[in-house]
């Protein structure tokens, strides 16, 4: 069956691109995009990078979408042979993981195959691609979606979630409505105020066979969204509740099948912007919501629930040595950010403005109660533990110097709980790291610049001081060079003051990108959105391609 | 398969216009993507995130020579987030902080970043007046500007590109 669907795809690819030579109109349009990352590994164990036996790894895919009208169809070809080091091994393999026909007619999209969709902000569920870290956990079977009214806006399928290149033991359901009232009450026509109300429910399930255990086989969970904007003022609420679904991941001593208590989640948020000032703070409350297709799934596997960390996005390298990861078991979070543009020919200002973003964040541990019993444990709602799990305070600073120099400068606080985090036991201790931050750009002439950054974080736990310089060179429209070193010299081990150099050339052209790279990679986690995969030091060459049409 | 099914379908596309695809206006609207548009004049879309560098940048520079590009060509610059739920939040304070002057939309699961068949943030699309797509770019360089506003200065004159 597999070959059968590869040699279909094989067939339109070479169709469709025989059309596109001859220059002849096809029935449809055609579009596409390609990705290779592959790299050459060196052994090396003063950085503890593993053996790779096959030496060369290599992860690809690439996609096809056929449109004409309200008519769409889609496949994806995937190749990990064998797949890169940090990557799950499970991944191993090559073949069509995923294909889909849609199309609407009077407002009802019907969509046949693979699709990905979320729910209000994802708390019960979403289906996603993180395609860098390896995550993708679409869903495979009926899509409905349905605009009966104008502001009316209906979803539902029925669906099993993929899993590398298999699919999860769980089935799945779920609805969803939302009404955009302004848009759908037309008898009130200038509304100021946008007001827009959802809510969803979903529910999976999955046999069991647990000799001790009264397993519930099906759990529902229903969530409700509010989201009001008035001119500069926005705000949105959602809440989510699950019912009782013991699982691997909620498991303990005393329930080792897993808790029977409850799930919720709140998330808020608020902001106010106008020219010039941005303001948004949000909470978030968690508690028990590990929500997935399959009860033993663990790590990234078969999420239904997104639970995004509210704290910054950390872009620079040093910054991103201690990310927060959401605790899907419970947490407490809030985040504060402003972004703030001193006017030009202010006093703060100048000739030129100047740019201020300020971050703060901070999760806790929830205030619950053991209890000897299959609930395991109660909680206050929205009650913060003792527990500070992460903080960062986050300022930046950016200046024009002059028409083609910029200047960028960054301070961070953060304090980060390694143990809880990382998974690596609640006695690991608490990271202090302090890191300071300048980027430098200047652009020499129409088509030739430079950027350079220089990186400090100090902290006297875990690894200690490191330092870290970057420069990169561009020349428009084509060409990039890039070389950064990170430097771990502050260890207190002194032979594990490594340098971990990374070198990269890059040529684009229109939608075409191919870089060349060797470098030295620390371990660590690389965190994208709201999600973290775990990646091993490693040492090497890479070619990445990657393409659309 | 796909061959036969297209012979039903009941419109005939657009040749190389944008897919329809519902996104999310900073209000909280939703917006079907073919209903963007610059009246017959070129259009930018942009996809970009507010953790993503390069994008930032490359907005940066461009919102200095905004105006005069409007002026000269009447394009319009319209950005698409792909920000997810841990992120969206900021991207309208974001925007206003930044003193920016597009037009911007939210894909928060990237259901039209998929559409258009976005590998990689920043990638911009330039759309001439019948709406097709004359022109694709991934990464940004600074000076990469320019070389998108002589292709705008050519579309917007009805000249082709190549």
């Amino acid at each position: 069956m597999n070959y059968f669907r590869k040699l279909t795809l094989l067939a339109i690819a070479a169709i469709a691109s025989s059309y596109a030579e001859a220059q002849i109109n096809l029935p449809f349009e055609i579009h596409g995009n390609f990705q290779l990352d592959t790299q050459y590994y060196l052994e090396d164990s003063t950085i503890g990078a593993p053996v790779v036996p096959e030496k060369v790894l290599s992860n690809g895919f690439g996609n096809l979408t056929f449109t004409r009208g309200n008519f769409g169809a889609g496949v994806r070809y995937e190749s990990y042979l064998n797949p890169l080091l940090g990557f799950d091994t499970r991944y191993k393999g090559s073949g069509i993981t995923y294909r889909y026909v849609t199309y609407s007619v009077n407002d009802l999209e019907i969509t046949l195959g693979n699709f990905y969709d979320q729910f209000g902000s994802g708390l019960i569920f979403r289906s996603y691609e993180e395609r860098g870290l390896g995550i993708d956990n679409a869903m495979d079977g009926i899509r409905l979606k349905y605009n009966p009214w104008k502001g009316i806006y209906l979803k539902g399928f029925i669906g099993e979630q993929r899993s590398y290149f298999d699919k999860g033991p769980g089935i799945v359901r779920g609805i969803d409505g939302e009404v955009a009232l302004t848009e759908a009450i037309t008898s009130i026509p200038d509304w100021k105020t946008k007001i827009m109300l959802g809510g969803s429910a979903v529910s999976k399930y999955q046999n069991s066979n647990n000799p001790i255990y009264n397993i519930p086989e099906n759990v529902l969970s229903f969530a409700t969204r509010l989201a009001v904007n008035r001119g500069n003022y926005g705000f949105y609420a959602e809440h989510a509740y699950k019912y009782n679904d013991p699982s691997l991941v909620n498991s303990t001593a005393d329930n080792p099948s897993g808790i029977y208590k409850e799930g919720q989640a709140l998330y808020l948020n608020g902001s106010y912007s106008k020219k010039g000032i941005g303001v948004s703070l949000s909470a978030k409350y968690i508690d028990n919501m590990n929500f997935r297709s399959d009860r033993d799934a663990t790590g990234n596997d078969l999420n239904l629930s997104y639970l995004p960390a509210t704290t910054k996005q950390q872009t620079y390298r040093l910054a991103t040595l201690y990310p927060y990861a959401t605790q899907p078991n419970g947490e407490v979070g809030f985040q504060g950010e402003l972004f703030y543009n001193f006017k030009q020919g202010s006093t703060l200002g100048g000739k030129s403005g100047t740019y201020i973003a300020l971050n703060y964040s901070r999760a806790n541990g929830l205030d619950t109660t053991n209890l000897n019993n299959e609930l395991g444990y109660e909680s206050t709602f929205f009650g913060m533990g003792d527990r500070k799990y992460f903080e960062e305070v986050n300022v930046e600073f950016q200046k024009k110097l002059s028409k083609d120099f910029k200047l960028t400068i960054t301070g961070i606080y953060t304090l980060y709980d390694k143990g809880i985090i990382q998974g690596l036991g609640a006695s690991y201790g608490i990271i202090y790291a302090y890191i300071g931050i300048a980027e430098i750009q200047y652009k020499i002439n129409k088509t030739n610049s430079v950027r350079v950054e220089l990186q400090h974080l100090s902290t006297k736990q875990d690894k200690q001081d490191w330092a870290m310089a970057l420069i990169e060179y561009s020349i428009s429209p084509n060409w990039f060079f890039a070389a950064f070193d990170e430097y771990n010299y502050g260890n207190n081990d002194s032979g594990k003051r490594i340098h971990y150099p990374n070198f990269s050339l890059g040529f684009t052209k229109g939608a075409n990108r191919i870089a060349l790279g060797y470098g030295k990679q620390r371990e660590g986690l690389l965190c994208v959105g709201g999600v973290c995969r775990y990646v091993p030091a490693s040492n090497g060459f890479s070619l990445a391609v990657t393409s659309s049409f | 398969m796909a061959f036969s099914l297209s012979a039903t379908a009941q419109d005939s596309a657009k040749s190389g216009g944008m897919p329809s695809v519902n996104v999310k206006a900073l209000d909280g609207s939703v917006v079907s993507t073919d209903k963007i548009n610059n009246d017959g004049k070129p259009l930018i879309v942009s996809f970009w995130a507010t953790w993503c560098k390069p994008c930032i940048n490359e907005l940066s520079i461009i919102s200095e020579v905004y105006a005069d590009w409007q002026k000269e060509t009447g394009v319009k610059i319209v950005l698409i987030s792909i920000d997810d739920a841990r992120t969206m939040s900021s991207v309208a304070p974001f925007l206003n902080g930044k003193s920016w002057d597009y037009e911007a939309y939210l894909d928060p699961n990237g259901d039209f970043k998929r559409a258009m068949n976005v590998n990689m943030v920043p990638h911009t699309f330039l759309l001439n007046g019948k709406g097709e797509v004359v022109n694709q770019h991934t990464s940004f360089a600074p000076g990469d500007e320019d070389k998108l506003f002589e292709k705008v200065k050519k579309t917007a004159a009805g000249q082709p590109l190549n």
